[in-house]
């Protein structure tokens, strides 16, 4: 730096007219390049805009604020008279009804199922890939985990609806045959390999000094891979957990196809249920376009968003950190 | 803890994790092993050139297949151009720690994460409803033209999907060409965008292929975002414009699957379907991984 700064000024040499124009040529062209790469960024921006602007009318105008007020949508409403108040998605009706608490219910109930299921099978998978597989065997192991990633998530809802259903039914007695659990099971199929890459990525990042390490200290390799591996790469298998979480949230046909949608507020998991985002997809079909009924389906949209949003940036933070974490220490 | 029972420790979770992982496997075998079952006897070429009869409970899936088709054709002309470029500016001109190239890395990273069914939101609010209707109102249109749920409207949200997958697998392959090439490019004199089209571009194609392989593939297979941007229930006809309306494979197992009046008739046909956009995925992933491998393979000889 200093030698730069106490070398004398050279003069620039006189550019030819060419050189000029291939020069501006060049400007141009990265200007372009840059340009396209606002793409990603203005896509994110749009969508949350055009969604959320589908969704205003719920604020602007009258008749919409009427039927779908916030506290319609949150607070415990009277449904008939008489009754204790309740919450009901009901939006096409003489009196609509337009709580979003049983679609919330819904929503946590499949991805809690999937989430118990998913994450031990992930996160121990990833384990037996990443630590104690022999190399022949995490070589087939991870390919099938991609192939289980590339099934459409159609394909899963088909699979849970035709034989998870009748399997699940005929083994737990459930009352109705398609419900919480199997569209959590379904769920859990189409999260386990995002969870299974993302901590087998975080455990293969930790350096191998920290396991020569520990082994050297007289640790067997289960302790190694239990007690220092694990905890080294938590953060990024936070992360993952974090990742299936939201693509549970946000999953539309398996839930759509699995879950009998119906929005019932109960606890109990072998009851039907109607998800936030099978909710789109099941009535936008017959929605009037620009009605309360309409709104409410993009302001869904919006909380999917919003949700999932949140989720990734956490998601992004925990991976950064696991990098960090990991450099810092073996540096 | 004594010697023994740190073995049976150990003994336990290695073999804990081995069933978890024995579990994913056995998952994916158990659905392959019931559509191949269910679907491979209905399989045959009349299947497969002939559109559905009998209120689709006959016939075959030509229109749909040739729906898919059409469908990630478009999107892939849409997404490689942008996607690339994206890429590109990422790996090639951006300085890593600038705040733009950090902005558009972590849009993408969300984008990525976005529910598939907003983008079906966004497909409607922003290409037909916004884009569409300027459009009918600049050319003219009195009745519907571009403002209602057509082939190019679903094919340019499926775009938007896909561009997550076509940046990250073509930075990785911007990342795989050696730097010794870009630098020997410009010490001859070339600029960094003729270095850009004759030395980095065609050393990343096999990697950008990959990309465009996956990207078809993920987009072959998502319904929720063509639901309302174009998808159609019941179409014998193919599509024979931008804005017509198309049959798609996973829309119509979608259909087949929850709305088919007699199931016992439609199981036939619907694991045929599932089959043939099962086979459809994978072959396409095939693809991809074949020309990862081979060039990773390539790179490492090289160095």
């Amino acid at each position: 730096m200093q030698e730069q700064d106490l070398a004398p000024p050279v003069a620039l040499p006189m550019l030819s007219p060419a050189a000029r124009r291939r020069q501006l040529k060049e400007k141009a062209i990265a200007a372009l390049i840059t340009a396209v790469a606002f793409t990603g960024i203005a896509a994110l921006v749009l969508i949350l805009v055009f969604v959320a602007k589908e969704a205003l009318t719920l604020v602007t105008d009258a008749a919409a604020r009427e039927e779908a007020s916030f506290s319609k949508m949150f607070l415990p409403q009277m449904v008939r008279k008489g009754k204790p108040l309740g919450y009901v998605w009901q939006p096409v009706s003489g009196v609509p009804k337009v709580s979003m608490i049983p679609l919330f219910i819904g929503t946590l109930k499949t991805t809690a199922v999937s989430m118990l299921v998913a994450v031990p099978l992930g996160i121990f998978g990833a384990l037996f890939a990443a630590e104690f597989a022999p190399r022949r065997l995490r070589e087939i192991l991870k390919p099938t985990i991609e192939l289980l990633a590339g099934i459409p998530s159609v394909v899963l809802g088909f699979f849970a609806l035709m034989v998870m259903a009748s399997f699940l039914q005929e083994t737990f007695g459930f009352t109705s045959r398609l419900n919480a659990v199997v569209a959590g099971l379904g769920l859990a199929l189409a999260i386990v390999p995002v969870i299974f890459t993302v901590t087998e990525d975080a455990l293969t990042a930790v350096p191998r000094s920290y396991r020569e390490a520990s082994l050297a200290l007289g640790a067997t390799p289960w302790e190694t891979a239990w007690k220092v591996v694990l905890p080294a790469a938590a953060p990024g298998i936070l992360a993952a957990c974090v990742l299936g979480f939201g693509r549970a949230i946000g999953e539309t046909m398996i839930v759509l196809m699995a879950s009998g949608n119906a929005a019932i507020v109960s606890w109990n998991l072998g009851d039907s249920v109607r998800s936030l985002s099978a909710t789109i997809a099941a009535e936008m079909g017959e929605v009037v376009v620009g009605s309360p009924h309409y709104a409410l389906l993009f302001f869904i949209g919006v909380e999917l968003f919003l949700f999932t949003f949140v989720l990734n940036m956490l998601a992004g933070v925990w991976t950064k950190k696991v990098i960090q974490r990991l450099k810092g220490g073996a540096g | 803890m004594k010697h023994a029972t740190r073995k049976v420790v150990g003994l336990s979770l290695v073999s804990l994790t081995g069933l978890a992982a024995f579990v994913m496997v056995a998952m994916l075998a158990l659905i392959l092993l019931d559509v191949l079952r269910g679907g491979w006897s209905h399989l045959s070429w009349q299947f497969l050139s002939q559109a559905p009869s009998d209120g689709m409970m006959g016939g075959g899936i030509f229109p749909a297949l040739f729906g898919t088709a059409a469908l990630t054709l478009l999107m892939t002309l849409a997404v490689m151009p942008v996607g690339v470029l994206t890429a590109v500016y990422l790996h090639e001109y951006a300085r890593p720690t600038s705040f733009l190239a950090r902005a558009v890395r972590v849009a993408v990273a969300n984008l990525a994460g976005v529910p598939s069914i907003v983008f079906g939101l966004f497909g409607l609010g922003f290409f037909i409803l916004f884009v569409g209707k300027g459009l009918d109102h600049a050319l003219g249109y009195e009745e519907l033209h571009w403002a209602q749920p057509g082939i190019l409207w679903a094919s340019l949200t499926l775009a938007v999907l896909t561009l997550p997958v076509v940046i990250v697998s073509t930075e990785e392959a911007l990342r795989a060409v050696p730097q010794e090439q870009r630098t020997a490019s410009l010490a001859l004199g070339a600029t960094q965008s003729q270095t850009l089209a004759r030395v980095v571009l065609p050393g990343a194609l096999p990697g950008i292929l990959t990309g465009a392989v996956l990207a078809v593939s993920r987009g072959a297979g998502e319904v929720a975002p063509i639901l309302f941007t174009g998808a159609a229930y019941f179409l014998p006809d193919l599509p024979t414009s931008l804005n017509s309306q198309f049959m798609h494979l996973g829309y119509h197992t979608y259909v087949l699957a929850t709305q088919s009046p007699d199931v016992e008739a439609t199981r036939p046909l619907l694991y045929a379907t599932v089959l043939v956009l099962l086979l459809l995925t994978f072959a396409l992933n095939l693809v991809a991984v074949v020309i990862r491998t081979r060039t990773r393979r390539k790179a490492a000889a090289g160095h």
